[in-house]
């Protein structure tokens, strides 16, 4: 390096102070430049297909049928329940083959670690990160929704923080197991008895009603179902003081006990 | 700037790495001064690695104490890997990402502002013989190429303790010769060099001061010309057999010389004065099929020291 340079850096050194965690998050942001393309099509393709075959075609024959499901026409049910479905996946998938990449193939949270972050930045910035993605999905699957006439109150615009709620109430327990791995069978494990399962029986489709009793309870206890009840309540507009309270809280709750959980297995797995 | 002049920049005492039951590093001293370069040697296993991962604060102390820039890395990891560039054993590039973006998302782990950055990184470039790549993906390039890249990338921070951990392993002649060229330059320009390497021709010319390491100890610390009058003769003579094993042929020669050392394919005799003993060895009548007389170099000494050869 040369004189200039180096002197042209000692000026500026401290002018812009950037929290350290967000330095992480703009590397995922940079990374995210080169396919943004396909990714947010992919994002605005995947509710107009859903809402279009399920919702309307699929709900059609379902209104005709049975009146109404939970109250309202089978679309106006069905697309609050994809949006938190959707956040669901879109933030397990961020937490999964991404943080297993980032440790074993491109190795960037070691590249990150050689340089003033820490394992908690890491870990923040990349969670932030996937919140990002979160907020860019829903909001793209909110207007979705809208154009199919499915919005039909102000409040329908909480529905957005409420998704990423629920989708990183996925992404940082997911994170936590990543970091535990060696290779990605895991993750095929995660898909087919944990993301699946709960895509189909929480609540998206049909409410948990329709389940035995037994079905019922433990449909209860996982946070799709929750996700799902708490994007539902506010898109239309039927807010339950304490149940969404509860809904919110354990969300919270559980992208909060990720975090506590994953920031041990980074730090196994990072630090040596 | 924390750390006074006259103080070392890294001084260690006792340090001491475990791996469960395993020992690492067992126990070391060292100082580095500001503005050397200081290298340390020894095969695969003896403890460098860990011994650097800890300078750059990137792994803990198992026992013992060790300050970097004045600072303890416990409690000032974050500033003193502010303070120092990392090239670590393995490449951490991203490969999807083109070269210069490599350079520019770096840059932004420090901090600094982006039209530093970006300055600083065309330099850098130029400084490694990577301008015509800086649009390329990483994927394709070269394993020296990518190298380089690395050394630029930890050059962004304008570190004043630059870390490398055998950063010419792998790499062929011509591209070794590049990076040791770097990193003769940047000593010119008082940045503090800690490296390792199996190289001991390119450490003897590089490093003011060298540690051989050896099961996790320091068995020798000292400048190259040092360690070689200390362990070595000035010269020596290497003798290759036909058929006969260096081994078989050692009793023959006893007394003729201070120290022998009789590898799998060939006898060396530690002496002053190759020629007068290859004289010798005519006149005792014994047979081989090569001789050669060289001077001592830090392979001798490495030899001489842990009993084995450093590149297997």
């Amino acid at each position: 390096m040369t004189a200039e340079a180096i002197e042209v850096g000692r000026e500026d050194r401290r002018h812009t102070a950037t929290p350290r965690w967000l330095r992480s998050t703009a590397y995922w942001a940079y990374q995210y430049k080169r396919t943004w393309r396909g990714s947010l099509t992919t994002s605005f393709l995947y509710p107009v297909l859903y809402l279009a075959a399920i919702g309307l075609a699929l709900g059609s024959l379902i209104d005709k049928h049975v009146g109404s499901v939970g109250g309202v026409h089978y679309l106006d049910f069905l697309a609050p329940g994809m949006l938190a479905a959707t956040a669901m996946q879109v933030g397990g998938n961020e937490a999964m083959y991404p943080v297993m990449g980032a440790i074993k193939w491109l190795r960037t949270y070691f590249a990150m670690l050689a340089t003033p972050l820490t394992v908690l930045d890491v870990l923040l910035g990349h969670l932030t990160w996937i919140a990002l993605r979160l907020s860019m999905v829903s909001a793209i699957y909110l207007a979705v929704m809208a154009v199919f006439g499915t919005v039909h109150s102000l409040l329908a615009i909480m529905a957005l923080p409420a998704a990423v709620l629920t989708g990183l109430a996925f992404s940082a327990p997911i994170a936590a197991f990543a970091a535990t791995q060696t290779n990605d069978t895991g993750f095929s494990l995660i898909y087919r008895l944990g993301m699946i399962p709960l895509f189909l029986f929480s609540g998206t489709f049909f409410p948990i009603s329709q389940l035995p009793g037994w079905l019922q309870v433990i449909a209860r206890f996982t946070p799709l179902y929750h996700g799902v009840a708490l994007c539902r309540g506010l898109v239309l507009d039927r807010l339950q003081l304490w149940p969404d309270l509860a809904h919110g809280a354990y969300l919270l709750a559980l992208a909060v006990l990720g975090i506590g959980i994953a920031l041990r297995t980074y730090r196994r797995r990072l630090i040596t | 700037m924390n750390a006074r002049h006259d103080e070392p920049l890294v001084s260690a005492r006792g340090l001491t790495k475990h791996f469960g039951s395993a020992v690492a590093v067992d126990g070391v001293d060292f100082e580095i001064a500001r503005g050397e370069a200081y290298g340390f040697l020894g095969p695969n296993g003896a403890g460098k690695t860990s011994t650097m991962r800890m300078i750059a604060c990137m792994s803990p102390l198992s026992g013992g104490s060790l300050s970097v820039l004045g600072l303890d890395p416990a409690s000032h990891g974050p500033e003193i890997r502010s303070r120092i560039g990392l090239v670590p054993q393995e490449d951490t590039l991203d490969l999807e990402l083109t070269v210069l973006d490599n350079l520019l998302i770096y840059g932004r782990y420090f901090d600094l502002p982006r039209k530093v950055i970006r300055e600083r990184a065309e330099k850098l470039l130029e400084f490694t013989q990577l301008t015509d790549r800086a649009r390329d993906k990483v994927e394709p390039l070269s394993g020296g190429m990518k190298r380089r890249l690395t050394i630029a990338r930890s050059l962004v921070s304008d570190p004043e303790l630059l870390i490398l951990d055998e950063p010419t392993t792998g790499l062929d002649p011509q591209a070794r010769h590049l990076v040791w060229d770097r990193l003769y330059r940047l000593k010119q320009q008082g940045v503090t060099l800690i490296v390792t390497t199996h190289y001991m021709d390119e450490a003897e010319q590089l490093c003011d001061r060298l540690a051989v390491m050896d099961r996790g100890r320091f068995a020798a610390e000292g400048s190259p010309r040092d360690l070689i009058s200390r362990y070595a003769t000035r010269e020596v003579l290497e003798l290759r057999f036909g058929d006969d094993e260096p081994a078989d042929v050692v009793g023959q020669l006893d007394g003729l010389v201070e120290r022998t050392e009789a590898l799998p394919d060939r006898l060396l005799l530690y002496t002053d004065d190759g020629d007068e003993t290859l004289a010798q060895v005519h006149r005792l009548g014994m047979a081989h099929e090569s001789a050669l007389v060289r001077r001592s170099t830090l392979e001798d000494v490495f030899l001489h020291l842990t009993g084995r050869t450093l590149v297997d």
